[in-house]
């Protein structure tokens, strides 16, 4: 950290865009993100709600510097992503962003402990390090008594702990969920719904993307997406 | 605010990839591993060919010259002038001189024998200077001398020895030399570049001409040169040995035969280690193939490691450290494999074993750097995937 653009203090937003676009090229050009600000501040627990092509998984990938926009500004803790290079951009990734995916994402044949540490690779932390701190992680999501199961020998649910754990580790400053209840059943959603409730509580900052409402409407902010733009808000 | 990975890490990222498709793997490494394995061989063999060569021609010495008289138009040869040992003998860098006379007499084993049977052998008459000059020690008894040269014994070629059943000197050996018995004194050790001697009885130059021919002509000349001069003594021989026919004189080096044979076998090595490499860069078009595939179906992957914060050049590092490795193990494959077919050979050959450690050293920096060559293009491939394209594709 230590950037200049970097403004210190606990009401400085995580997460700031300013009338963001993102537009795929053509033929025809498709306007993804058609101009969106919004502001995220740290603690918070955000719910992207929209139909399919409604622009929230672009709006996602914008916030957590997978992806850059077209015009405006993304800032992440400080740092406009529209004018970091690869190398930087990629910084901002392993130590500010933590990823959650539909699929999970877990490498195969390798233990739940091992597929958490694989979050600290790209920080330039040494392996027994890695696992250290990875244990730390599961059993904040309770599966301390899992750590040496194989992703097959976990159920939907587990799986989609060790994948929350492994964006925790390394204490980010917020987690990206993209539709991270969108393969499991409805108990194992509930299961994670809470636990992303509950990690929240801990202080932790987090923004899912989600077309189930269900699963929306437990948390407390809720931005609404249509047609690439924010059509809604609301706090309950 | 860097990302960063340890060289450690980057290494078992490679690893991990390759323990990802292990059948593949190793399928793909031994297409490297025949064409390092061929390399070593070829090169280890030849090494060991070349020292064991290299032994004899050291043993033989390459200053040696042999002078025969040439084969006339009409295809007969009437040997060189009675005086030209002598006149070589005169030539400033002639160390030695010794020759050879071929009589027109047979050697049997007794005089029951049929006079055709003679087995390919022949009669030679020699000075007594022979084994020093030609640098051939006995096998057994010893050569002849003043006296000896004198009477009718004979000193026999290894090959003359053995066809003629005499394979050690106990009790009265005798051979029947044209209508005289002949005591056997001694045996001489193999000569490969006189096989004309080897199967020969040899006798002494008076008494072959008391009893064979009193007009004895040397048939065949051999003199050690100083290793500087022979190329000048080679031009002056025919002038020197028959002032009249200079060029019924025919001079050859017979160290020279080995060297041509060396050549030869140069030439099919040259062939061996294009054919060898041929095979490592089908290797390494299979390496980039396989690698090509893995970025394919690795998009998740590299996805997930971009989100988790890889840069492009920690994925493309992966990549190419997956394809290094790959051609690493297929070179140290080869290398065994190489390293045990030569040491076949030399077991079997009972040659000098000699595997070039700079060979073995250079076949594995070769297969790195044909994994590396071949790892560049699916390592870009797989470093350009959007991030955000490969977390979504899956």
């Amino acid at each position: 950290m230590g950037s200049e653009t970097a403004p210190s203090g606990p009401e400085a937003p995580s997460i700031e865009l300013t009338d963001v676009t993102r537009v795929y090229r053509g033929p025809p050009p498709v306007s993804a993100v058609a101009g969106v600000s919004l502001s995220i501040r740290p603690g918070e627990l955000v719910a992207v709600v929209g139909p399919s092509g409604s622009g929230k998984s672009t709006l996602l990938n914008l916030m957590s510097g997978l992806d850059q926009p077209s015009s405006g500004s993304v800032k992440v803790a400080g740092h406009d992503l529209a004018v970091l290079s690869d190398r930087a951009l990629s910084g901002i990734r392993a130590r500010m962003i933590g990823f959650v995916f539909q699929e999970f994402f877990l490498f195969p044949g390798t233990s739940a402990l091992e597929n958490v540490a694989e979050g600290l690779r790209y920080q330039g932390v040494r392996g027994t390090a890695r696992r250290e701190e990875a244990e730390g992680a599961l059993r904040r999501v309770g599966l301390g008594h899992r750590m040496h199961h194989l992703p097959e020998q976990l159920s939907g649910g587990e799986r989609q702990r060790v994948a929350i754990a492994r964006a925790l580790v390394g204490d980010p400053v917020a987690v990206f969920a993209d539709e991270p209840t969108g393969n499991l059943d409805s108990a194992a959603s509930r299961e994670i719904t809470d636990l992303l409730l509950s990690l929240n509580r801990e202080g932790a900052t987090i923004i899912v993307v989600t077309h189930d409402q269900e699963v929306a409407g437990c948390f407390p902010r809720r931005i609404s997406m249509r047609d690439g733009l924010v059509v809604a808000e609301d706090r309950s | 605010m860097r990302s960063r990975l340890r060289f450690a890490d980057a290494w078992e990222l490679s690893l991990m990839g390759l323990r990802y498709q292990l059948g593949r793997t190793v399928l793909t490494a031994l297409g490297v591993a025949l064409g390092i394995a061929a390399i070593v061989s070829v090169l280890g063999i030849s090494a060991s060919g070349r020292a064991a060569l290299l032994a004899r021609l050291d043993q033989l010495g390459t200053n040696l010259i042999r002078v025969t008289p040439s084969t006339g138009v009409f295809g007969n040869a009437d040997g060189l002038p009675a005086e030209s040992v002598a006149m070589l003998g005169r030539v400033g860098p002639v160390e030695r001189v010794t020759s050879t006379a071929l009589l027109d007499v047979d050697v049997l084993i007794n005089d029951l024998v049929s006079p055709l049977e003679t087995g390919g052998l022949s009669v030679l008459a020699v000075p007594t200077n022979l084994p020093g000059a030609l640098n051939t020690p006995l096998l057994a008894g010893r050569f002849l001398d003043d006296a000896s040269a004198t009477v009718p014994v004979t000193v026999l070629g290894r090959v003359a020895a053995e066809r003629l059943g005499i394979d050690n000197l106990s009790g009265a050996r005798r051979v029947y030399i044209g209508n005289e018995w002949f005591e056997v004194i001694g045996i001489l050790s193999e000569m490969t570049l006189h096989p004309d001697i080897e199967r020969a009885a040899l006798i002494g130059e008076p008494v072959a001409r008391d009893l064979f021919n009193e007009n004895l002509k040397p048939t065949a000349l051999y003199a050690r040169v100083h290793p500087r001069h022979v190329e000048s003594v080679l031009e002056v021989i025919p002038a020197t040995v028959n002032p009249e026919n200079p060029d019924r004189v025919a001079v050859v080096r017979p160290a020279d035969a080995l060297v041509a044979r060396r050549q030869a076998e140069e030439a099919l090595t040259t062939l061996l280690v294009s054919l060898g490499s041929v095979a490592l860069l089908v290797g390494g078009v299979a390496i980039a193939n396989i690698m090509v595939m893995a970025v394919l179906e690795r998009r998740m992957e590299i996805g997930l490691r971009r989100a988790l914060g890889a840069t492009r050049r920690h994925i493309r590092l992966q990549f190419i450290g997956e394809s290094m490795l790959l051609a690493g193990l297929g070179g140290v494959l080869g290398i065994g494999v190489g390293a045990t077919i030569t040491s076949a050979f030399a077991v079997s050959r009972d040659v000098t074993l000699s595997i070039p450690v700079w060979g073995m050293a250079g076949s594995v920096l070769v297969a790195l750097v044909v994994g590396a060559i071949a790892g560049v293009y699916p390592a870009a491939r797989a470093a350009r995937i959007p991030p955000a394209e490969a977390v979504r594709s899956a």
